[in-house]
């Protein structure tokens, strides 16, 4: 037996009763051998995926504002397909990162809610990991346009892409193979804004200028992303090498100039990946997460 | 236990979003076996984001309890990482029959993954009347596994299974 839509399955009897805001009662990774092998520090393990994890939800819930808004219909979907796959990215390190360590699961989160969605919607500001640049407004809305979203898209992917192929054999043979899986997936997020880059930058005087300022504006948050941090399982100098020649690569296909514009100073030397983030991200968790913490409890 | 008509009736669920093809069409569903606690079934999700793999489960679940199965179990596995390579030549044919143009072969590649600045040149043809003259629409379709392209020879609009 089959259903023709996932709705009609709903109404179908079963026993199984959802948590209301994430997915389900059914971990992701469920009923697989997981342990974590002999030799690899699991803690360390946990708060590396945890960080990667964050990454991609931060980036999903700000591309998936677009939807609706995206300068064409088109650009509304493929907006909308890049945030789910990394919102599916999030889902497996989340649930990958509470096996290796339980202990980081926020003891704010009810009993029967999954470590993933636990994980996502249980957590304060100061416990999200994820580098600034995920955490800043691109857009829609006065704060940025689709030129800036698209820059922001742009080095996310192609740093994201250089970190997953180098992650393919780590000695966690799950995180291996999440990242094997997200290449594929951040190739084609990359190539995307590349040819958006290309096609505005070098398009018309206005497009140009739209797409120079945009990368303009994020610029400050580059130098974070391969800044050296406790918390790194890779070596941040090839990740650097190769999102430099990429970004060149496609400034020079682009016609554009790779920015001169300096870094954004963390707190102490503490950024992102400490915990100390931008105004931005207190907002984005505040509509991510409010309805779920207001109602912990709601089932359907 | 009877572990083949478990397989015959797991191999014989259909895939949520393109109910033509079988999830063994699909190439997601990579083993059905038996233990001490019953049916277990492997599956692999085509994208990380995908969320067919729910409904898939839970049809893949319900099936096999109407065949008299009680104790079932599906389990993910990750890796290899699903490819479009591993549709089945019967699962493309039925794709076509659809109205679908299934993939072409995957690009293989070791080390770094290539910056490709212009669209792809993939030769798709068109599984309304067959002509190789189309182009794309759109690099990202309905649902994650999917572009939308246009014959220039017939004027229809068609999905393509992008290659992955």
């Amino acid at each position: 037996m089959s259903f023709d839509n996932a709705y009609e399955s709903l109404v179908e009897d079963n026993d199984e009763t959802h948590w209301a805001y994430g997915t389900g009662f059914v971990d992701i990774l469920s009923d697989v051998d997981h342990a974590v092998p002999d030799g690899v520090d699991a803690p360390k393990l946990a708060a590396y995926c945890l960080l990667l994890g964050d990454d991609a939800l931060v980036m999903a819930q700000r591309l998936s504002a677009w939807c609706s808004w995206a300068p064409e219909l088109e650009e509304d979907v493929a907006l909308a397909n890049i945030a789910l796959d990394l919102l599916g990215q999030a889902r497996l390190l989340y649930t990958r990162a509470a096996e290796a360590d339980p202990s980081i699961r926020p003891t704010a989160a009810p009993a029967h809610v999954p470590a993933e969605d636990a994980l996502a919607y249980f957590r304060d500001e100061l416990d999200f990991r994820n580098v600034r640049l995920a955490e800043i407004d691109t857009g829609p809305g006065p704060a940025g346009d689709f030129a800036m979203t698209i820059a922001r898209l742009l080095v996310f992917a192609s740093w994201r892409l250089a970190i997953f192929a180098r992650l393919t054999d780590t000695a966690d043979p799950v995180l291996s193979a999440i990242a094997a899986k997200g290449i594929k997936e951040l190739a084609y997020h990359r190539d995307h804004a590349a040819q958006w880059t290309i096609r505005l930058g070098d398009g018309t005087a206005l497009s140009a200028e739209r797409m120079r300022a945009g990368f303009a504006a994020i610029w400050p948050l580059v130098p974070e992303l391969c800044a050296p941090h406790p918390s790194d399982l890779l070596d941040p100098a090839p990740v650097a090498a190769e999102l430099d020649d990429v970004l060149d690569r496609v400034f020079a296909a682009a016609r554009l100039r790779r920015p001169e514009v300096p870094a954004m100073a963390g707190v102490s030397g503490r950024t992102g990946r400490d915990g100390v983030h931008t105004t931005a991200l207190g907002y984005l968790l505040a509509e991510l997460q409010h309805i779920a913490r207001s109602h912990p409890q709601a089932v359907w | 236990m009877d572990l083949a008509l478990a397989r015959q009736v797991a191999a014989s669920v259909l895939d949520p979003e393109l109910p033509v093809l079988t999830l063994a069409d699909l190439g997601v569903l990579r083993d059905v076996a038996a233990d001490a606690d019953g049916i277990v079934v492997t599956i692999t999700p085509t994208y990380s984001g995908c969320p067919a793999m729910e409904t898939m489960r839970m049809d893949l679940i319900r099936s096999l309890h109407t065949a008299g199965f009680d104790r079932v179990r599906v389990r993910t596995e990750l890796s290899p990482a699903w490819s479009s390579d591993f549709i089945s030549e019967d699962g493309r044919r039925k794709l076509v029959e659809y109205g679908i143009a299934p993939p072409g072969p995957v690009d293989r590649h070791s080390g770094p993954v290539p910056l490709t600045l212009r669209p792809p040149v993939a030769r798709v043809c068109c599984p309304r009347c067959g002509s190789a003259d189309t182009e794309e629409l759109s690099r990202f379709g309905a649902t994650a596994c999917k572009a939308l392209r246009r014959c220039l020879a017939c004027a229809e609009p068609f999905e393509h299974i992008k290659e992955l």
